[in-house]
Formats: C-alpha cells, sequence, structure tokens
C-alpha cells in the first residue's frame, strides 16, 4: 500500500447508515418477525445435569388442543460424525444434532429434549409438562479436577483421548491432547535468575448479548423454506440447518435479521432446525425465542480454565523460558477452544523456549461457543499474570520488561509462522507514554497492565455492489452487522469510488442474494468483507470507466476516475458517475460489480491495558477507577467504532475479572441463570474507558486494515486481576475478583 | 401461577371482598416488580390479580408531627423525591432509593418490598430502624403490628389471605435523631443486598447516644432487629469504639445462608461492616438535626 | 380465560386492546400492536431493554400487566422524535457512536428522555446510576454516557 495514500472517507467519523432504524425502534431484530399464520415453538429441557433417557413419550402433549407440531431428536433426519463449518471452526454434526436435541442422554441442566409449537406460547408451555419423561440419573461431572480423574463418570463411553500416539485403552472425559513447544524450556528455566510458577483459574462465563436467540422459519415442503434469525453467520446456519434436515442448501434461504449482540455466541444453532421441524410437521410457520435463563443455561458459555504458568528472566530483564499446562472445559461435546490458549498465551512475547500443553474436557455444561478470541483470554491472563509477577520480582518497570521481550516482525510463534509486521512494541510505547501510566497511584490505588495477542482471520467474503439509474448503488454484502461494519463498508466503497456515502446503501443480503461467505467472526469483516467491497468497487470504477469511454468514442485507458467523475484525457469531458449509469441503457446494460475475496494475510491486532483499581478492604469489593485500552488497528477506518470495540472489549473483560460467574449446585444446576445474579458491568459500574488507536499498517489490505473485535477482551483479565493484587497487597490467581475472594485474600495475608 | 383474572377495586372494603372470594387464590398487587416474575417463573395455580394502585390512600401519605402515614402501594420512584420524607427520614428514602433499577423504583413500592418479604428486602430494616408500624385490615377490623414482628419467614407475613396492609405508619423521630440504610452488593446497582443495615440514632446535646435502633437484613430468614447492637451504641458517642461493638454485635446476631449471593461467612463478616458504617453516618446526621 | 378489553394511549394516540390478564405490557406491545421497537432482553427487569414510560414514569414494561395500561398513557420508542425529525437525544446517539448492535438502544433513548425530563443537568455520575437498569454489552457505555451529557447540554441550550 502507499503510505501518502489520502483519504477523502476513511477515518472520518460518519453516520452509520443503519443509525437511523436503530435509534427510532425500526430495526427488525430475531423476534420482531411474525408471518401470517404463524405458531410459537417452546422447548422441554432436562431438569439433571446428567441422565440416561429411559423413555421420552410426547402422545399426551400431542393430544392438546391448540398443540400444533412436536419435536424430538428422531425427526433429525440423518446425522453423522462429519465435520460442517460453524463460526470461527468446524463443529461435528452428531455432536451438533445431539446438542440441539438430545438422543439417549442429557448432558447438562436445561439440554434440549423436545419442542413443541402451540397456537399460543401459553399453551406450548403447557403442552410442555404433558411430556413423559422416565431419566436414570447419573452423577454429574462438573469441574476439570472431576472430569480428569481416572475413575470418573464419564460423558461419552466413545470418547478415547486425542493427541497422544497411540489411541488411550480407557475413554476418558478428556477429549484431546495437544502439545506445542519450541527451543528448550528446561534449558531456559536453567538460565533464569528469578522463576514464577503459579496456578490459575478462570469461571464459565457467558457472552451476555442482550438479544436472546431467536427465529421465525417457515417450511415449504414443495420450494425453498425460510430461516429469519439472529446469527453472526447465516451461510453457516445454512449449512448446519440444512445438514441436521438433509436438505440440499438451495432449498433454504436464511435471512439475518439486525443481531442484537453475538461475540462468538451466535455463531451456531440451537433453534433453527427444531423451529423447522416443527414447521415442517404443523405446515404453518413457527417463531421460537429463548427466556434468558434458557439462554444462559443452554447456548455456548466460553471454558471456564486451570493452568499452570511458569516463566523465568534474568536480571537483565531476558524471559529466557515460558511454559503452560492449560486445561479448558469444552462442555457437553468437545471441541473447547484449549489449543487456542496455547498457541495465543505467550505470543506477545520474543521467548525462544515455549512449552504449552492443552487439554479439551468434557463437563456436564452447556457446550461452549466461541467468545471474543476464543480460548485467548484465559490463558493469556495466566501468562500476563505471570510476567508482571516476574517484573516485579526482577524490579523492572511492566512495561519495560515488555518492551524488551516484545514479539515483532520476525518474531517465531509456537504456532508455526513467524510474525508480520505487528505494533505490539508501538503499543507498549503508547502505554508508557500515556497520562493514565505517568500519573502516579494514590494510597491504597492498584495497577496493572497487560498485553493481548489474537492472530484474526480472513477467508471469504462476497460483494456485489449493484448500481442504480441514478447513480445510488447497494452494496450487497453477506457478513451480518454486529457493531457498525455496515458504515465501513460504506466508507471503502465511497472512498473507491468517489461518491457520497449516502449513495451508497449497504445491506446484508440474505443466502440466496449473495454468494457464501463465512460468519462475522475472527475480526475479519471489515478486513476481509472490506477487501471484496473494495474489489467490488473497483469493479464498478472500472465499468465506469468502460461505459464513459464507449460515450466519448475513446479508450478506456484513455480515461481516468477522480472524485466520482471520469475524465476524458483524450480529449475535453468528464460524466458523473449519476450521468455514466443514466445512459447504462445505451451502454451495455446496468453495472454491477463483484468481489470475491478469500482473503489472506490477516494482520494480528494486539493490545495493551491499563487499569487502576481502588479496593474497599473492609468488603473486599473493586473499583476500577482509571482505564486505559491500546490497540493496533493497522489503519482505523471508523475510529469512533474501532474505540467503541476497544471498549466494549474492556468492559467485557472487567466484568470477566470482577464479577461474572456461573454459579452451579452440586445437582450441577446454574444458580445464576439471569442478569440480576450473573452480574455484568453496568454504566454505573465503570469509569470513562480512554482508548488510543495505534496504526501499524497490514501490508496485506489496501487501507492496512487489521481487524479489532477480538482482542480488546484479553488484557482485562490481567490488568484488572494484577491491578486488585496489587492494590491489596497479595496474588490474586483465581478469577473473578469477586468481593468475597478478594476479602478472603485481604484476610489471609493478615 | 397463572394469572386468569385482574381485578383493580376502588376501595378497601371492595378489595376485602374480592380476597374473600374462594373460587380461585388471590395475589394482591402493589408495584408487581415482585409479582409479574412469580407469575412467569412458575406454571402452576390460576390466580386472581388484585391490584391496589386503584385504591384512594394507597399511593398517597402524610407527614406530621405525628409522624407518617405512608400509602404502603406509593412507588419507590416518587417516595425518594419527597424531601420532607427525606429530610426526616433519610435512611428510609435511601432504602428505597436502592431497590433495583429506575424502572423497577418505577414500580415497585414499600408496601410491596415488605408484603413480599424476601430476606434481603432493602427497606425492611430501614424500616425496623425507625420503629415502623403496618396497619393491617381485614374484615374483623383494623389491627397494628411491628414490621419486625410482620415478617414471619421468607416470604411470609403475618396476615391472612383477607386482610390488607392499609398504610405503614412511623413515629416522627425524637429530636436529635436521624437514620441511615446501607447494603452491600457485588456491584454498584441492581443487585439483591448480600446483607443491610439500618440504623436510627438519638443523640442528647452533648452527642451523647440516648436512644438507638439497629436492624440487619439478608442475613437471616428475616430482617433482624438486634437490640445488643443498639446496647452498644446507647451511652457513647458513637466513637470507634461502640460502633466496633455494635458491629460486634450485628455479626453475632446474623444467622446467614450461603447462596449464589454470598457465602455466610462473608455475610456475617459484611453486615458487621454496614452497621458499623451506617451508625457512623446516622450519628453524623443526627448531629447536623435540631 | 377470557380476555380484557383495555383502553389505552400510546404515544397520545387511543388504543383499544384485548389481552389476557397474564399478558405483560411488553407482550401486547410486540405482540398484538406491532410496536416492535421495545425489545425484550430478560423478562424480569433486569436489562432495561423494554423501558417505556407509564404515566410519565420509567418502568419495565416487563413488569407491567398489559391490563394496567386502562386509562393509563404509555410511552414508547416510536413515539421519540417526530416521524421526519430525530429528537436531540437519537442524534447524540447516532452522532458519538453510542450504539453497536443496537439492541438496547431503544430502551436506553426511552430512559435518557426519561432521566433528561426529571433532571436536565445530570453529572456524569448521575446519569451512569440512572442507567444503571439499562444494559448495554457492546459498548462499555463510554460512549453512550459522552451521549447522554451532550444531549442535556444541548437541550439545556435549546431552551436558554
Amino acid at each position: 500500500m502507499s503510505e501518502a495514500k489520502k483519504f477523502n472517507f476513511i477515518g472520518q467519523r460518519t453516520i452509520r447508515p443503519d443509525g437511523h432504524d436503530k435509534v427510532t425502534g425500526k430495526a427488525n431484530y430475531a423476534a420482531d418477525l411474525s408471518l401470517p399464520g404463524m405458531i410459537w415453538g417452546k422447548i422441554l429441557r432436562s431438569p439433571h445435569a446428567h441422565a440416561k433417557i429411559l423413555k421420552l413419550d410426547t402422545s399426551r402433549a400431542e393430544a392438546m388442543s391448540g398443540v400444533m407440531s412436536v419435536a424430538t431428536f428422531d425427526d433429525l433426519p440423518s446425522v453423522s460424525n462429519e465435520a460442517i463449518q460453524s463460526g470461527e471452526g468446524a463443529i461435528d454434526s452428531l455432536d451438533l444434532g445431539r446438542n440441539v436435541l438430545a438422543r439417549d442422554k442429557v448432558l447438562y441442566h436445561g439440554h434440549a429434549i423436545a419442542a413443541i409449537a402451540a397456537k399460543t406460547v401459553a399453551i406450548a408451555e403447557k403442552a410442555l409438562e404433558l411430556i413423559d419423561v422416565e431419566y436414570e440419573v447419573l452423577t454429574p461431572v462438573l469441574d476439570l479436577h472431576a472430569a480428569m480423574k481416572a475413575d470418573a463418570p464419564l460423558l461419552h463411553e466413545d470418547m478415547f483421548t486425542q493427541g497422544y500416539p497411540e489411541q488411550p485403552e480407557k475413554p476418558s472425559n478428556i477429549a484431546a491432547r495437544h502439545e506445542l513447544k519450541m527451543g528448550d524450556v528446561e534449558a531456559g528455566f536453567a538460565e533464569a535468575d528469578v522463576i514464577v510458577e503459579r496456578d490459575f483459574v478462570t469461571p464459565t462465563v457467558h457472552q451476555g448479548y442482550i438479544e436472546p436467540h431467536a427465529c421465525t422459519v417457515s417450511y415449504n415442503t414443495e420450494g425453498q423454506s425460510m430461516v429469519w434469525c439472529s446469527t453472526q453467520g447465516h451461510f453457516d446456519v445454512r449449512a448446519s440447518t440444512a445438514k441436521l434436515l438433509a436438505m440440499p442448501l438451495g432449498n433454504l434461504k436464511v435471512i439475518a435479521s439486525e443481531i442484537g449482540g453475538g461475540f462468538g455466541g451466535k455463531t451456531t444453532v440451537y433453534l433453527e432446525p427444531i423451529a423447522l421441524i416443527l414447521s415442517r410437521k404443523s405446515g404453518r410457520p413457527v417463531k421460537m425465542m429463548m427466556d434468558r435463563d434458557e439462554v444462559f443455561r443452554a447456548s455456548g458459555p466460553a471454558s471456564a480454565a486451570r493452568l499452570t504458568v511458569k516463566v523465568g528472566g534474568k536480571k537483565d530483564g531476558t524471559i529466557t523460558a515460558m511454559q503452560t499446562s492449560i486445561a479448558y472445559e469444552a462442555g457437553a461435546f468437545k471441541g473447547s477452544p484449549a489449543m487456542i490458549g496455547g498457541m495465543t498465551a505467550f505470543t506477545p512475547y520474543n521467548c525462544p523456549n515455549v512449552y504449552c500443553e492443552t487439554f479439551d474436557v468434557v463437563v456436564n455444561k452447556p457446550k461452549v461457543a466461541a467468545y471474543r478470541a476464543p480460548g485467548a483470554p484465559q490463558a493469556e491472563f495466566g501468562a500476563e499474570m505471570a510476567v508482571s509477577e516476574l517484573a516485579e520480582k526482577l524490579g523492572i518497570d511492566p512495561v519495560d520488561l515488555r518492551l524488551q521481550n516484545a514479539a515483532k516482525e520476525g518474531t517465531q510463534t509456537v504456532y508455526g509462522p513467524k510474525l508480520k509486521a505487528v505494533g505490539l512494541v508501538e503499543c507498549l510505547e503508547a502505554a508508557k507514554n500515556s497520562p493514565h501510566y505517568k500519573t502516579e497511584l494514590k494510597e491504597g490505588e492498584g495497577r496493572g497492565i497487560a498485553s493481548g495477542f489474537w492472530f484474526n482471520i480472513g477467508g471469504q467474503s462476497s460483494v456485489t455492489i449493484n448500481m442504480n439509474p441514478d447513480g445510488t448503488g447497494t452494496i450487497v454484502e453477506g457478513s451480518p452487522d454486529i457493531g457498525g461494519s455496515r458504515a465501513s463498508m460504506q466508507m471503502m466503497a465511497s472512498e473507491e469510488l468517489g461518491i457520497p456515502l449516502n449513495d451508497l446503501k449497504p445491506i446484508i443480503g440474505d443466502t440466496e442474494s449473495i454468494p457464501y461467505n463465512q460468519s462475522t467472526g475472527g475480526s475479519r469483516t471489515t478486513f476481509a468483507t472490506g477487501m471484496a467491497v473494495i474489489e467490488a468497487a473497483q469493479d464498478v470504477v472500472h465499468q465506469l470507466k468502460e461505459r464513459a469511454a464507449s460515450l466519448w468514442n475513446v479508450t478506456p485507458d484513455q480515461v481516468e476516475w477522480r472524485d466520482g467523475s471520469a475524465i476524458n484525457t483524450a480529449g475535453e469531458g468528464q460524466m458523473t458517475c449519476a450521468e455514466i449509469c443514466a445512459k447504462c441503457e445505451k451502454t451495455g446494460g446496468q453495472i454491477s460489480g463483484t468481489g470475491n475475496v478469500n482473503a489472506r494475510g490477516a494482520g494480528p491486532s494486539f493490545a495493551v491495558h491499563v487499569c487502576d483499581t481502588k479496593v474497599d478492604m473492609e468488603t473486599g469489593k473493586v473499583d476500577v477507577i482509571r482505564y486505559t485500552a491500546i490497540q493496533d488497528a493497522g489503519k482505523a477506518i471508523h475510529p469512533s467504532y474501532v474505540e467503541g470495540q476497544f471498549q466494549g472489549g474492556a468492559a467485557q473483560g472487567i466484568g470477566w475479572a470482577l464479577n461474572e460467574e456461573y454459579v452451579y449446585n452440586d445437582d450441577g444446576v446454574m444458580e445464576n441463570a439471569g442478569f440480576l445474579d450473573y452480574r455484568i458491568p453496568l454504566a454505573s459500574d465503570l469509569p470513562m474507558i480512554d482508548t488510543i488507536i495505534v496504526e501499524v499498517p497490514n501490508n496485506f489490505h489496501p487501507y492496512g486494515v487489521r481487524g479489532v473485535g477480538e482482542s480488546g477482551i484479553i488484557p482485562p483479565l490481567a490488568a484488572v486481576g494484577y491491578s486488585v493484587g496489587d492494590a491489596i497487597g497479595a496474588n490474586v490467581s483465581e478469577l473473578p475478583c469477586s468481593p468475597p475472594r478478594v476479602l478472603k485474600l485481604i484476610q489471609e495475608k493478615g | 401461577m397463572a394469572v386468569v383474572d385482574y381485578q383493580a377495586p376502588q376501595s378497601i372494603e371492595d378489595a376485602i371482598g374480592i380476597l374473600q372470594k374462594t373460587d380461585i387464590k388471590s395475589k394482591v398487587m402493589a408495584g408487581g416488580t415482585d409479582l409479574i416474575i412469580q407469575t412467569k417463573s412458575q406454571t402452576a395455580d390460576p390466580v386472581r390479580v388484585v391490584d391496589l394502585k386503584h385504591i384512594d390512600g394507597m399511593m398517597s401519605y402524610t407527614l406530621d408531627d405525628g409522624g407518617m402515614s405512608l400509602g404502603p402501594a406509593m412507588s419507590c420512584a416518587e417516595f425518594t423525591t419527597l424531601d420532607d420524607v427525606k429530610a426526616v427520614y433519610p435512611g428510609l428514602s435511601e432504602s428505597a432509593y436502592l431497590i433495583g433499577s429506575t424502572q423497577v423504583q418505577g414500580r415497585a413500592s414499600i408496601g410491596g418490598n415488605l408484603c413480599n418479604a424476601s430476606p434481603a428486602a432493602d427497606t425492611i430494616p430501614a424500616l425496623i430502624a425507625n420503629g415502623a408500624q403496618c396497619v393491617i385490615e381485614g374484615n374483623n377490623g383494623e389491627r397494628v403490628v411491628a414490621v419486625e414482628d410482620f415478617v414471619t419467614g421468607v416470604a411470609q407475613n403475618c396476615m391472612a389471605s383477607d386482610e390488607l396492609l392499609k398504610r405503614i405508619s412511623m413515629p416522627r423521630p425524637a429530636p436529635g435523631t436521624s437514620d441511615a440504610y446501607l447494603r452491600f452488593i457485588p456491584r454498584t446497582e441492581m443487585d439483591i443486598a448480600v446483607a443491610g443495615a439500618g440504623v436510627s440514632v438519638t443523640l442528647d446535646s452533648s452527642g451523647k447516644c440516648t436512644a438507638a435502633r439497629v436492624a440487619i437484613g439478608a442475613v437471616a430468614v428475616t430482617a433482624l432487629l438486634v437490640r445488643e447492637a443498639a446496647e452498644a451504641l446507647i451511652g457513647t458517642a458513637v466513637d470507634e469504639q461502640a460502633l466496633d461493638a455494635a458491629a460486634a454485635a450485628a455479626s453475632a446476631a446474623a444467622k446467614p445462608i450461603t447462596d449464589r449471593r454470598g457465602t455466610a461467612e462473608y455475610r456475617t463478616h459484611v453486615v458487621g461492616v454496614l452497621v458499623k458504617r451506617a451508625a457512623k453516618i446516622a450519628a453524623e446526621r443526627a448531629r447536623g438535626v435540631k | 380465560m377470557t380476555k380484557v378489553h383495555v383502553t389505552t394511549s400510546i404515544n397520545g394516540d387511543e388504543t383499544e386492546f384485548l389481552c389476557e390478564p397474564h399478558d405483560t405490557l411488553l407482550d401486547v406491545l410486540r405482540n398484538d400492536l406491532s410496536l416492535t421497537g421495545t425489545k425484550e432482553g430478560c423478562g424480569s427487569g433486569d436489562c432495561g431493554a423494554c423501558s417505556v414510560t407509564l404515566n410519565g414514569r420509567l418502568v419495565c414494561s416487563c413488569l407491567v400487566l398489559g391490563v394496567e395500561a386502562e386509562g393509563a398513557e404509555v410511552g414508547t420508542i416510536e413515539g421519540v422524535g417526530e416521524a421526519d425529525n430525530l429528537n436531540v437525544i437519537q442524534e447524540k446517539f447516532l452522532e458519538h457512536a453510542a450504539l453497536q448492535c443496537g439492541i438496547c438502544t431503544p430502551g436506553l433513548i426511552v430512559s435518557t428522555q426519561a432521566l433528561l425530563a426529571e433532571n436536565p443537568s445530570p453529572t456524569e455520575e448521575e446519569a451512569r446510576y440512572y442507567l444503571a437498569g439499562n444494559l448495554c454489552r457492546c459498548t462499555g457505555y463510554d460512549k453512550i454516557i459522552r451521549a447522554v451529557m451532550d444531549s442535556a447540554e444541548t437541550m439545556r441550550g435549546e431552551v436558554k
């Protein structure tokens, strides 16, 4: 890319194109669509965390007046162990089917067993009580310790730990074990003057999107069925649903509604296949919406984790070795991001000797789903806490220690490639020079600083820009807009076309109006879909130039495109985009540009956060009094929404660090399945979150963009955690830093 | 429960008449912030909702030299804007302000908070600290019960199914008296109290405490009036030593459970901290009251 | 179960509807009157997405029975601003990028309007506490609070 590139739109703080509908209540979210003749679906959920289903009889419910259809696992025509794309990874479709509707066994409290569609919600709920289920209750396995014991009750009798050279003789709750290593950690630790070794624990937390999962569907036996739902990836909803129902992809149209938050949690299906079955069997459109407690009990949380971290350093500040052993809860089915934890834990450091061992472990809790940088916050929490402690023991400023050992272009990662140009050093320097870091703490306050690394992904995006006869255009993209990405798409297209923002309307096309797009995840949208937008816009410009050339009777290379107009360099003349479009009919028909990319080279985004806290020493309550989030955006397309990603990630991370956790009783029943007792941060809990946008261009994107959506949730866990420890003079090793836990640390230290 | 009938009587007599019907169970509603959630979360018997908000006097108050008489269904949002009440019972006003969000306060009432009888109800310790009384109307006439005796257990009060809480009354505090209510929650708002403490203190002209009432919440099945904590303050200048003694007495009286909101051990400790802090605030306020 | 006939005023329009005694005002607004701007996030008064005004008082419509709307005045997001004109709060939310996914936005705007009607000059702390019952999971509240404070300032300027 050219460093000197001057932008007309990029970097401005424009008004988002979908904003008007959202501040007036006109925007339609998942639960907002109703269809003629529509009926309502509700789900029967397991009252046990672990049990065999001995009998499932829906006949009494089916006989009830007003009940229109019933669904159970037996209605899923065929599911095998085939992998299907889901969100940021692939999921085993048999597991997916058994998560959507239990077969033979229930594996967590709240596991869906059967569903009923009825004329009203009240009838459906009443009918659920008429479903007869007999269980053989089994001992639930509720945490990593219990699950990893040799004699632990098994969730899946046929699951053998993957990742050992030979398949183990006995089945296990450990789904997989992986190793990542480089250099020689033993030699590295032998070189160290100071070694820090600690255990860390993090809780199960939920993405906490405010919009519950919901969908409205209509099955059409003869033609095309329709699903309207809130999802980060409607193409993946189509793939999963079609797979579970054995439908050709072309028979299913999925429309992405406006999405009321996802954070990774809306990258799989829960309701959609069930609703389609209910619709197929009743011949009626069906609407389903989870209650908030169903969202907590049965939609993907993020893994609870246990890890041991060991880091060693020399007196001169060189980190010589880094090692961790990590276990992540996967929930009821395999597939936690444990390995990603291993891949990310120490990547902010240019350390030659690294060893990570990771375990993916099933427990009787809901299957985990992606949550903003899935797998990274837990592992990097432990790593960053240990590095901060190492700095303290070496008597080196924690930013300086990180700067001295910072990963940079050419640094070898433990997971394979060497890093390309990255902005960690710039972020750390910005932190060091920030007004926040330069302000000294007052008595009783504590400070924590932490880095965060996230890969970011690229992948497949397809965009069409359809020009209208009046010179306006529609940008048809396939990336559901969770946080304002339509604004960025509009800006990038305007930048290329040189026409006003409001002349271009970005929309999210359904699965039949645009080719396949990967889901909105991995911080890929502004990067990869942005590339497709730029490509499509350039295609439009190319065509506009050709049309102008034919009207002027010159060759296309004699036409220049400048500020939204064609310029005839071979003679006199200028034509605006609108003038060319108006004459399309005479020059060969309408103009439509396409961009189809499988984007590579997503630049990692490093983040560095600084957090000050004050602790009530008599109650253990933590108050975050100052917070600064610094992150590399490569190039900020819309700075306000880039800052918004930093701030939103910081707030979620602060929640993770302070008060959020799933509380289970001994029977495996979640006791705080609501926003009353699952305590996400409130407006009154947080200070302003200062932001610094660092821009180290990603050379693989025409404007230098890096995804910014995820890294921001990583540093808060250790920034807050270390800050609390600093304030109370004790070592924090377990999250959340809830008042009872912090008070205990205060009391233990005496 | 499933709501199958809704009645909004215009008088106490009509309300009691409805409560006496035996066809289905009746549930009295003021703000509905607890009741409506209960009707959603349980699927059981059909119930009739009897909305009190249209009854004259249920939504109003009087404050005079004799004290306050409060319509139990007045919303907390309205109650907390009453400056004359806030001047006399600042702690009670604060307790009403702490219930839920602005939106919840727009509906929730002190009477509802009291009758719902959650162990963690914020207004109950503040009412007890102020010596509040419940005026109950029933078929056999009126009876008056002290707030500390009104609540009999978790979600249980002393009223018969055809009785109504008509007024909440409390005496005008003696000269040199003020109150405070504090609760502990993990966040800054929205949570249910992990522990709560309402304290009323009377100081004489020399600053000596001549009377006190200390009530604690969320640390037993009902809010407790802790006489030992009050006695620790009476006769002192409400100094650190007295405050520590009151805190210790409160912690000793607490019989909390461990649940998702806090451990018994933590609650026992924190309720003492709250008593100490609330007593300190009440005493500071009392020093400023003529 | 017999449906109850209710006559009420919604955003100044006289409105009649039939509802079950157990239906909440939120159910009625969304399912019977197609006023889907009011959102459901929890159904238990803990998230504020369903905030409306009832006789001028800010409430969660999930904690109000539909039948209680009889004779009352209800205000929803659909009544904020004019048909062709956003009000100051709506404009400031857009200008400050105070929304990401936007599901909490209608509730926050209704709440902010109630806040500024009660208190035209809130401090940042007062605004944060007043709005504590409106959960936002996307923004970390920073830009929301800036939009609220700027709205207050602008509105005070207008009446000067």
